[in-house]
């Protein structure tokens, strides 16, 4: 084996390669080889890091030197200092942005200290294409132990005793799913991946998947062996085109290496895997429609039971996990149930990956144990609320989840907790809000989503959530009546109760909470006429303030529709009648004096 | 994949390198690389390390670069640390710094005839 003085990680998840790391790549290791280092520093190209916002982002080893959006015009700089020099590049390292205080060391960013890895644990430190690297940090040991050392029915007990809940979003145990699918009786079953991952905003099965592709091979051939199983499918959407690609070589390299294939370890047991794309509907990811999908008809949902585990993919038994599930399952046999229990809260163990987005500082995948809270997330990893703007809400659970408000950025984070207060963990999905923010808006953004990917199957989700919509856009338009906001709630609950899948049961959420926890934004829309946000643009008004306005009439000039006029006292005004919101005026106005509100 | 031993052995194997990653090392060797150590040669001191410690197979040994540590006429210099002890060794080349890796990190014995 060849021997390297340094590493360079380079992130390549598809965050990093859309911010262009792949020429800052190339690019590095032209400078490498006119230097003549290249024999003596490897360039490993990783899976995400997590600081999403800040890529394309590199590590350099031993150091351990962080350096952030790095650019291929830097990466000169940083061959002939850094590693020809020993001078590592100051100016691309990450600043943090409360502080100002330029950070170094990777293992000393605030955002990577605060978190656990469990799931995440070789996304950004290993190369997801070479088996390799997963080999050196553990990888398929667990399987090598489940196979050589322990019944199928150990395999269960373990991660019973785990406390491991489903992390796609409903939060079943895991253990007790595997031991349906155990008990069930048939000489043919299935081991699927749920990784059809489509809330807006979550992104961490695909990190995952690009990341640390053997994590999820290693779990489900686990899963098969213990449920018995000899063919497992990966139900992946087509727009990750990156991770189809990893899992696919990594496939290859583990059937290659004998981890998937006849007799593994000299065991008798059989396992192999194939990859099934979906076409990109969000309904997919719910559990009947996905295996409709992978049978090769349509994504549909059908009524539960027969459940999956006694009745699924071709009417056999079939498992199904979620991405983050699955990559929890190596560390919990090697380390055993009580290392995992460790985390988390008395009902939800473990770690959660949040994909954090929105109005944040530092966005990015976060894993931290369950029980944190979000005040901890946002504010201690993530650095805050950029702009010192004030926090509104965060929405988790996407568009089946709901909003946190302010009062409850203290309650710890689990999945009983999140459904006490309306909301739900869902697939980790974290969306944070400032004051700028318009709850009706945000309800109406997500209910469109839902209504744009009903299948249309059943009534109450096709019909139903369109009829919500209208309402919210006639709200949102100033046109909100009396009893608009009581008929949004009785078609919410008709809709919770009669829908045939959990896309439509969950449908109305963010509608339910946005009103449980901001019901006044929704009467000042309905009543006054106003949107005390500034979001909604038919009823937006915008206001001169007389203490801050000179009266230099530049505001008068710029207006398109003559709305503003000269008062008596020399200060300007405008006509609400006229206006049209267009808001040139403020954008203009010297002094700051101009602005929307109430 | 026929055995537990069999992954092992790779595992083994693939950990050497992924050590670096991990900061796990027994011994660092640090080559002096400001502008006065590199007219010195300090670059074909620090090849000569990587050369011998690669030839001898050597595990957990780090080999990195600082720049001018303030004795520019003593360059080039190379420093050890092992079991908590610092050693600096200077006017090195090529053939010393070979000497050095075998005597230092393989016998664990300091050149004390070049230490300053």
């Amino acid at each position: 084996m060849e021997f390297y003085r340094a590493h360079i990680l380079i992130c390549a998840g598809a965050g990093c390669i859309s911010s262009n790391c792949l020429s800052v790549k190339s690019e590095l290791e032209k400078q490498l080889k006119d230097q003549g280092l290249d024999k003596e520093i490897m360039v490993v190209k990783t899976g995400c890091i997590g600081t999403c916002d800040i890529g394309p982002v590199m590590i350099v080893y031993p150091e351990g030197v962080f350096y952030c959006n790095v650019q291929p015009e830097d990466v000169k700089e940083i061959v002939e200092e850094h590693i020809l020099k020993g001078r590592p590049v100051k100016r691309l390292m990450y600043t943090v942005p409360t502080t100002k205080k330029v950070v170094e060391k990777v293992d000393e960013i605030d955002f990577l200290k605060g978190q656990t890895r469990i799931a995440l644990r070789n996304c950004g430190v290993i190369n997801p294409d070479r088996i390799e690297e997963y080999i050196a940090r553990n990888g398929y040991a667990a399987l090598g132990k489940v196979l050589t050392q322990m019944k199928p029915k150990e395999v269960i007990e373990e991660i019973k005793k785990s406390g491991l809940r489903g992390r796609g979003g409903g939060g079943f145990p895991t253990g007790l799913k595997w031991e349906f699918a155990a008990k069930s009786q048939s000489p043919q079953k299935y081991v699927v991946c749920n990784a059809d991952e489509g809330d807006p905003g979550a992104f961490m099965d695909r990190s995952i998947l690009e990341g640390d592709p053997h994590s999820i091979i290693e779990a489900m051939a686990i899963a098969g062996y213990a449920i018995g199983a000899s063919q497992g499918y990966v139900y992946v959407r087509a727009e990750y085109p990156l991770a189809v690609e990893r899992l696919g070589n990594a496939i290859e390299k583990a059937r290659e290496f004998g981890f998937l294939g006849k007799n593994i370890f000299g065991s008798g047991f059989d396992f192999d895997l194939e990859i099934r794309v979906g076409a990109g509907a969000f309904v997919c990811g719910e559990e009947t429609a996905l295996m409709h999908s992978i049978e090769g008809r349509r994504g549909e949902p059908r009524p539960r039971p027969p459940f999956p585990a006694q009745k699924g993919l071709w009417g056999k038994p079939t498992l199904l996990n979620n991405v983050e599930t699955y990559a929890n399952i190596p560390p919990i046999i090697l380390n055993g149930a009580d290392w995992f229990t460790q985390y988390g809260t008395e009902n939800s163990k473990g770690t959660k990956v949040f994909a954090v987005a929105g109005d944040i500082n530092n966005t990015g995948l976060v894993e931290v144990p369950m029980g944190t809270t979000l005040r901890e997330i946002i504010y201690d990893i993530c650095g805050g609320i950029p702009e010192g703007k004030k926090f509104k809400a965060a929405q988790t659970g996407g568009p089946s989840g709901g909003c946190i408000p302010e009062e409850h950025l203290d309650i710890p984070i689990d999945y009983d907790s999140l459904k006490e207060i309306g909301s739900m963990m869902g697939s980790g999905g974290l969306i944070v809000m400032n004051e700028d923010n318009c709850m009706v808006d945000v309800a109406r953004f997500f209910l469109e989503f839902t209504v744009d990917e009903s299948c249309g199957k059943c009534t109450p989700c096709r019909v139903g959530t369109r009829r919500m919509l209208e309402i919210l856009e006639r709200i949102t338009k100033g046109e909100g009546k009396e009893g608009d906001i009581e008929l949004l709630e009785r078609l919410a609950k008709n809709i919770k109760a009669t829908a045939l899948c959990g896309l439509g049961q969950t449908a109305p959420n963010p509608v339910l909470s946005t009103l449980r926890f901001f019901r006044d934004e929704y009467e000042a829309h309905i009543k006054d006429k106003i949107c005390p946000a500034g979001i909604c643009k038919n009823l937006l008004k915008f206001k001169i303030n007389a203490e801050k306005c000179k009266g230099c009439g530049i505001c008068a000039k710029i207006c398109p529709v003559n709305a503003i006029s000269k008062g008596e006292d020399g200060k300007y005004i405008i006509d609400n009648e006229k206006c049209i919101a267009c808001g040139a005026c403020a954008k203009k106005c010297p002094f700051d004096a101009i602005g929307k509100g109430a | 994949m026929k055995s537990l031993n069999e992954l092992n052995e790779l595992k083994k194997k693939a950990q050497e390198y992924m050590n670096l990653r991990e900061g796990k090392e027994i011994a660092r060797v640090t080559v002096a690389m400001g502008t006065c150590g590199i007219a010195a040669g300090a670059r074909e001191v620090l090849t000569a390390v990587m050369d011998e410690i690669k030839k001898r197979n050597l595990q957990q040994i780090t080999v990195t670069q600082t720049s001018c540590p303030g004795r520019c006429s003593e360059e080039p210099i190379v420093i050890v640390e092992m079991d908590g002890q610092k050693v600096m060794y200077g006017k090195m080349d090529a053939e010393k710094a070979r000497k050095m890796v075998v005597q230092h990190l393989v016998n664990k014995t300091i050149c004390s005839e070049w230490v300053i």
